[in-house]
């Protein structure tokens, strides 16, 4: 059973297609990265897979039913900008939004005080949530989206605005999720972070898909005509070789397209060259972002 | 629970711990029982001395008129001239003096002289002059009883009956009126009150984005009602406590104002209908807040709006004076209907007359048909309005979107 299947959904506000016949799917076990520039439509698209807003079309099939309420207490959802009741403390709060979500008290302030504990936040949980810095309140939301255990979480921006510190503790809670076999869809432009966790992306632009598939794939499939040399020595010419780019600490050497990166090799180590790395180019997400991006209008 | 039911709690539980609310719930007691006090206190200060003849001088020119020259407590000291009556109010022997005119019974004037300056003469000092004139004026003419009833000539007493011809249990009178004023001017408050605190609760969980939150866990529905239910809990917690401390206030009252308190009844029907117009009024405004919580991007461009509404709660409260006046005034029936000021004016009519029971009917079934109207239109403003963050939509989008959305 897939955590989420969206097929052929469209929908448009007055003036605007926000989104134009997408389909995807996600299984369960699944880190499932949904990047784009602003305005590519990807947080339409989660509000139409939280049934927050209706598709004029296509259909969204979330843990192999159609939206109902009994399936919302299996999702969890962090929207991008975070806010929770200000004068609300911290426990409260999370015990409120989880009876939302079918949690009984008792079992709520349990777990929340276990999150609260593994994030090192025990000592807030009675601090009113307005007392809390950005970093924090962003660990409490994040608490609130996983503390029912739900089958599928689906994160907008949940890095923006986290320290070095609280990015990586929420990295291991989310690999965490993953490890447990839940769905788990990150909705980003920072690129990094999806190329470090996701196992295969879907990038939207203008409302529709322009890559959709596995990462290494994909980037295979980006894969250009150079490769990467660090070297002792002198290079001098190398059949094959059209043009070197040097770069700090290593050299790009563009292919002519008809040799091999292995023949380049081999030439190089023919030559006794000393060669302290031998990389063929693969382009980072963000290239291929830009590319993708840059190209459509 | 119910996902409605622990909206509604959450709600409730966060409203009552409002600052403003229970300013607002504690202030009308406290107030009432400052305003006790202060009348007590002035009454004590200002009760006038037991014993205190206070004299006036008068002239007769016109002859006769020397009976009758103790008038309660003052009494009247005949001087010969007028020189001499101005001599003794300059010396301070009498406050005040009158002249009778040898043309008095044909001319009626009488000249009043005093040191003091004055808007009238102050309505004591003329009827004991008057009561003065009237009982020398007709001593010797007919019997003292009668002079006694000619200067008092009614004591009015009047009974309402029944169309059966029988004493009815409702008197009227101003004692009537007390009860359903402060109830309809409580009621006006509480509504613009808990309106804002909606208005407000929805805007900031639409600026924090909570709201989104909140909807991935529960539906527009749920969210909606348990929202109106929970306000509606607060208000009845608020006329709880404030019906609560009114019997103990009376009690208080009454040692200050005794008479006037025991003239103070219920109208039929009123608690009946207080309650009913209470909570059709509260679920007419919640929604009404809701539908504008929906389409304004913020709490504060929402309160402006909500401003609309929660004004025309009080016309009836403004022109309750002319109620008294004109209480058949076919403008009563409009506000009695028109459901925004129906609950308000509903109850200022009480007091004051009958209502038509086919008024009431119409103006409980407008109110009723509003509140199904305006929730239907509030939950579908919602899903439309919901998660646009930008500019208020202008009034003609509004309505093309609630048409076709």
């Amino acid at each position: 059973m897939l955590a989420v299947e969206v097929t052929h959904v469209a929908k448009s506000f007055a003036d605007k297609v926000a989104v134009d016949d997408l389909s995807f799917s996600v299984a369960p076990g699944e880190m499932f990265g949904l990047i784009g520039p602003n305005g590519a439509g990807k947080t339409t698209t989660i509000r139409m897979m939280m049934d927050i807003i209706k598709p004029d079309s296509g259909e969204v099939t979330i843990l192999g039913e159609k939206l109902a309420e009994a399936t919302k207490d299996k999702l969890g959802y962090m929207p991008e900008e975070r806010g929770l009741y200000k004068k609300l403390s911290v426990l409260e709060s999370i015990v409120y939004l989880a009876s939302l979500k079918g949690v009984d008290r008792k079992s709520a302030t349990e777990k929340a005080n276990e999150l609260l504990n593994q994030t090192g936040m025990l000592d807030s949980q009675r601090k009113k949530i307005e007392e809390l810095s950005k970093g924090m309140g962003q660990i409490i939301q994040f608490i609130v989206t996983i503390i029912h255990d739900p089958q599928l979480v689906i994160l907008d921006e949940p890095f923006a605005g986290l320290d070095p510190v609280n990015t990586e503790l929420l990295k291991g809670m989310l690999a965490d999720l993953r490890n447990q076999g839940k769905a788990v869809i990150l909705s980003t432009h920072q690129m990094n972070q999806v190329e470090e966790l996701c196992d295969r992306i879907l990038m939207i632009n203008n409302g529709q898909a322009v890559l959709y598939g596995n990462l290494s794939e994909i980037r295979t499939r980006y894969r250009g005509n150079s490769v990467l040399l660090d070297f002792k020595g002198e290079l001098g010419e190398i059949p094959g070789v059209t043009g070197k780019r040097p770069h700090k600490g290593y050299t790009e050497l563009i292919l002519d397209g008809k040799t091999a990166p292995q023949q380049v090799l081999e030439h190089l180590v023919s030559r006794g060259l000393a060669i302290n790395r031998f990389e063929v180019a693969t382009p980072s997400l963000n290239e291929i972002f830009l590319k993708e991006v840059g190209r459509k209008p | 629970m119910n996902k409605t039911l622990l909206i509604l709690r959450h709600e409730f539980l966060h409203t009552i711990k409002r600052k403003g609310f229970i300013i607002m719930t504690l202030v009308v007691p406290v107030l009432a029982l400052l305003a006790i006090g202060v009348l007590q206190l002035v009454s004590t200060i200002e009760k006038p001395p037991v014993v205190e003849m206070t004299a006036i001088g008068y002239v007769n020119e016109a002859g006769g008129f020397d009976q009758y020259t103790t008038q309660g407590n003052i009494e009247l000291i005949h001087f010969d001239t007028t020189d001499e009556a101005t001599a003794a109010l300059i010396n301070g022997d009498v406050p005040e003096y009158f002249v009778i005119p040898p043309d008095y019974i044909s001319e009626g004037v009488i000249n009043r002289y005093t040191l003091e300056k004055e808007v009238e003469t102050p309505a004591a000092i003329t009827a004991v002059i008057k009561n003065f004139l009237t009982s020398n004026l007709l001593s010797e003419k007919v019997p003292p009883e009668t002079v006694y009833r000619i200067e008092a000539p009614l004591d009015l007493v009047v009974t309402r009956l029944t169309e059966t011809g029988e004493v009815a249990t409702e008197q009227g009178g101003f004692g009537n009126v007390i009860i359903p004023g402060i109830f309809s001017l409580l009621l006006a408050f509480s509504l613009m009150f808990s309106s804002s605190y909606l208005v407000q609760g929805l805007g900031d969980e639409k600026e924090s984005r909570l709201i989104e939150v909140l909807l991935s866990s529960v539906s527009t529905r749920q969210l909606l009602v348990g929202k109106v239910l929970g306000l509606g809990a607060t208000g009845l917690v608020q006329v709880a406590v404030w019906l609560a401390s009114a019997p103990l206030l009376l009690g208080l009252a009454s040692s200050t104002f005794g008479g006037f308190i025991s003239t103070i009844q219920l109208p039929a029907n009123f608690i009946i209908l207080g309650i009913v117009y209470f909570i059709l009024g509260y679920l007419l405004f919640a929604a009404l807040s809701a539908g504008v919580g929906a389409i304004s991007p913020n709490a504060r461009e929402g309160q402006q709006l909500s401003m609309i509404y929660t004004m025309l709660v009080f016309v009836p409260v403004w022109f309750s004076s002319l109620l008294f006046i004109f209480p058949n005034s076919p403008i009563w029936v409009v506000l009695t209907i028109f459901p925004v000021t129906a609950p308000m004016a509903a109850m200022l009519r009480l007091g004051v007359s009958d209502i038509a029971a086919w008024q009431l009917a119409v103006s409980i079934a407008v109110l009723v048909l509003t509140i199904i109207g305006v929730l239907f239109l509030a939950v579908r403003a919602f899903r439309i309005y919901l998660l646009r963050y930008g500019k208020r939509p202008n009034w003609g989008e509004i309505i093309q979107n609630l048409r076709s959305g």
